[in-house]
């Protein structure tokens, strides 16, 4: 019981890194909280239902869903967000992140109602045991999509020069564009990368849970951006483990605490982490110099 | 009195009246904290709830008289605000935010399980005792001794921390001890506007002081310029007045919303009076010159 | 003596910012600190004024151990500075710049300034009488009104000064006051310099790396090098200071 209670938290809690990889990749570089970013997520669970619906097998609908907010999230930089990089001053920033979070959610609430729809059973729900655990196809697919992207993201940003440049980036943006780096374009491709993520957060989420609605992406976004804050806000590997970390104290909280708590485990595991230790897990501290 | 003023006046606008007013004084309080003291406060709504339901339990459950109620709102709203207002000594800007979001996410999923509050479904039958005169009355009351404050050498000590908080240090400001004043003043007018609000409405719910609401209260703090106290009086009529008016598009209310946020900020981030000063429109006025 | 720092070291990460350095400035004095850039100078104007605490040693200000309180307390006790790069309040006038200086050296809290009581305006007006005349002295009254983020940048300098006197210090810290400037600017700032130190009785220790203004101003001289403190005397001793001479310059091929 225990041990499946533990899986339901790491299956959540993947989506919730996947989410919280593209709040941590952006925070790192500009010092944004992209507050748009949660609705991105929820975009792309809509457009892979959508796809699903039209005749797609999940994968393609999986890969759709992440190309549409790929683009959506460089556009959204690119209008939003661009125009106010270094002229003005971060809450700017952050009410302009607001205000797109706000109007995307409403648009996907005109156009798509907002009644909950669900994704069709795309993978079978079979059932399987393993010992005395009783583990689901759907399951292990959607643990396994998510290693598959958090190990990608992983390479890439180690391996490639494109992450090479993002690292550096991150470090001191300055620095990297005396450098010779496009740093608009790197800052585009974070987009980019972090909202393909949290598309296939969305769509996992949709098939997993079997609930989409337009206004999934606040409260996702929240708890999302507790685990990147309780990862370590700037670091990736902080992201992946507080992603999984807040995942199994969700669940285990609603297991053995009280479900109706559930929303608020989130808000208060973001409230102590900033308390005790404002870096994170895996962050490090900023020394302010005078 | 409002019997006597709805026999001149359109009961409808009378409602929006109060409704402005209750706003300015919830706005000013933000103000305090965040236009003036620059700590972001994205959480404000659960002030505002913690006033409401505390006033409203006094007033349903123990029969307080109705400035009981009120003070008693201010005040736990207030201690809150106190509480809140301690660990933002050591968080800056995007984490203080979150601390407030997380905050005002507690109180609604508290008060959505409090059995008291009436969890999910909230309490109704409040005593409707906040009327046009008493909103008035308050509402001149706090633009006055917001006016007072602002002016004082502690006002200028907030608006030192929120400038330049190192300096302010090296003046003798105790940043520590401003802030957590500076919260718990936001706080208590918060309380107070939402005590104010639950004995108009007749009922409140744990959703009508959400995340929107922090925000919607933000956003009239920043149209109209930080920590301008006629600014941000400019700000409540506009945002309390507008969702009015855009009734008829009322779907749509929130897609323009969105979408003025992030040109506002591009095109005006300080607000619709945040640069001017009086000494700017005087100069202006007299000289004819326009300065960019 | 004013001011005493006793083996003062300093660490950040591995890097050793401040290695026992020991100082003595007496009252009236004018005292310069030099040194190459990362010598430690604004680390060392850190310490003394709370916002860093040592690693190690102590700070005697009027013979009391003053290092372990927080910047406020230290600015209360009478030490005032300006910064290296400029901290003024932007989006204030310059008169509420020097006015916040005040702080320190008033009262007036919430309920007094609300209920208007009446000893809190006489301090409120004593606060405007004396920023004005501070303003009066750095030539910048006539700009009262502006936003300080409008002026230009010697004119900030000044207006730091002026908000640093507003103190009452005993003790004022100036860190690079000439940065910036042009010969004329220097000119006067070491006038004012002079001047305040006179009319006001004040001890200076300064931060400059413009030789010829620190040789003009200061009575005694302070030179530090990787954090170590490598010379200390009268303008004359230090100028012909072998040591001093190398860390300049670089040590002999």
């Amino acid at each position: 019981m225990f041990l499946e209670q533990l899986l339901n938290g790491i299956t959540l809690g993947s989506t919730y890194a996947l989410i919280a990889l593209g709040y941590t990749m952006v925070y790192g570089i500009i010092q944004l909280i992209n507050f748009a970013h949660g609705e991105i997520y929820m975009i792309g669970a809509f457009v892979g239902l959508f796809l699903v619906a039209v005749g797609a097998n999940i994968f393609l609908a999986l890969l759709g869903a992440m190309l549409f907010c790929m683009l959506l999230g460089m556009i959204i930089e690119r209008v939003a967000y661009r125009p106010l990089r270094g002229k003005s001053t971060r809450l700017s920033a952050l009410i302009s992140a607001i205000g797109v979070s706000i109007f995307l959610s409403t648009l996907m609430a005109l156009l798509a109602q907002t009644n909950t729809r669900s994704y069709p059973e795309v993978i079978s729900n079979r059932t399987f045991h393993l010992g005395s655990l009783e583990l689901s196809v759907l399951q292990i697919s959607i643990l396994a999509v998510a290693a598959i992207l958090m190990i990608g993201l992983h390479l890439m940003i180690q391996h490639t020069r494109l992450g090479k440049a993002m690292r550096a980036s991150s470090q001191d943006l300055d620095a990297s564009y005396l450098m010779g780096i496009n740093v608009n374009r790197i800052i585009s491709a974070t987009f980019a990368i972090g909202s393909a993520l949290a598309a296939a957060g969305g769509v996992m989420v949709g098939v997993y849970y079997h609930a989409v609605w337009p206004y999934m992406g606040m409260m996702a976004g929240l708890k999302a951006f507790a685990a990147a804050i309780l990862g370590g806000i700037g670091s990736i590997p902080g992201a992946m483990v507080g992603g999984i970390t807040l995942g199994v104290l969700e669940i285990m909280g609603v297991a053995y605490i009280s479900p109706s708590y559930k929303d608020a485990i989130a808000f208060g595991i973001l409230i102590i982490v900033l308390l005790i230790r404002p870096q994170g897990l895996f962050g490090r501290k900023i020394v302010k110099k005078v | 009195m409002d019997a006597f003023l709805m026999q001149y006046i359109d009961p409808y606008f009378l409602r929006i009246l109060v409704l402005i007013g209750i706003n300015i004084i919830l706005a000013l309080g933000l103000n305090i904290t965040t236009g003036v003291t620059g700590q972001l406060s994205m959480g404000h709504a659960g002030f505002m709830s913690l006033g409401a339901y505390t006033s409203a339990i006094l007033s349903l459950q123990f029969s307080a008289p109705f400035w009981a109620a009120l003070l008693c709102g201010a005040l736990v709203a207030a201690f809150f605000g106190f509480l809140i207002g301690i660990p933002t000594l050591r968080l800056e800007g995007d984490y203080l935010a979150m601390v407030t979001i997380g905050f005002a996410e507690i109180v609604r999923v508290f008060f959505l399980n409090f059995e008291p509050g009436g969890k999910a479904v909230g309490l109704s039958g409040i005593p409707q005792n906040t009327t046009f005169g008493i909103v008035l009355l308050l509402v001149i009351i706090v633009i006055f001794f917001n006016a007072r404050l602002l002016k004082s050498r502690l006002g200028r000590s907030m608006y030192a921390i929120r400038e330049n908080e190192i300096a302010a240090e090296a003046c003798g400001v105790n940043i520590t001890r401003i802030k957590v004043l500076a919260f718990t003043i936001g706080a208590s007018l918060g309380g107070l506007g939402g005590a104010l609000y639950a004995h108009y409405m007749f009922f409140i719910r744990p959703q009508d002081f959400a995340f929107m609401q922090s925000i919607e209260l933000l956003n009239m703090v920043i149209l109209g310029g930080m920590g301008s106290i006629p600014g941000t009086i400019l700000g409540a009529v506009i945002l309390t007045i507008a969702p009015e008016l855009l009734r008829i598009v009322a779907e749509y209310r929130l897609l323009f919303y969105g979408a003025l946020l992030v040109l506002l900020m591009i095109f005006r981030p300080n607000g619709l009076l945040g640069d001017v000063r009086i000494y700017d429109l005087r100069k202006r006025w007299i000289n004819k010159e326009v300065n960019v | 003596m004013l001011l005493e720092l006793k083996h003062i070291s300093q660490e950040f990460g591995g890097l050793r910012a401040l290695d026992e350095v020991n100082l003595a400035v007496n009252e009236g004095q004018i005292y310069g600190l030099i040194g190459p850039n990362g010598a430690g100078k604004t680390t060392l104007f850190n310490i003394i004024t709370g916002i860093y605490q040592p690693a190690e040693g102590e700070v005697y200000f009027q013979g009391r151990k003053i290092n372990g309180n927080p910047p406020h307390l230290v600015a209360r006790m009478g030490i005032g500075r300006t910064f290296q790069n400029i901290r003024l309040f932007a989006k204030l006038s310059v008169l509420d710049n020097v006015r916040v200086g005040s702080h320190a050296v008033t009262h007036g809290g919430l309920f007094g300034s609300i209920l208007g009581l009446p000893a809190v305006r006489r301090e409120e007006k004593q606060t405007l009488q004396r920023a004005q005349a501070l303003l009066e002295m750095v030539a910048l009254q006539e700009k009262r009104q502006e936003y300080a983020e409008n002026l230009s940048y010697g004119e900030q300098r000044r207006l730091e000064i002026a908000r640093a006197l507003a103190l009452q210090p005993a003790l004022l810290l100036l860190d690079e006051p000439a940065a910036g400037m042009n010969a004329t600017e220097k000119q006067e700032l070491m006038s004012l310099i002079h001047h305040i130190q006179k009319e006001m009785n004040l001890t200076i220790l300064l931060v400059e790396h413009d030789m010829n203004l620190v040789m003009n101003i200061c009575e005694r001289i302070a030179v530090l090098d990787y954090g170590r403190k490598i010379a200390d005397g009268s303008p004359e001793q230090v100028k012909n200071d072998e040591r001093v001479i190398q860390s300049y310059l670089g040590a002999p091929a």
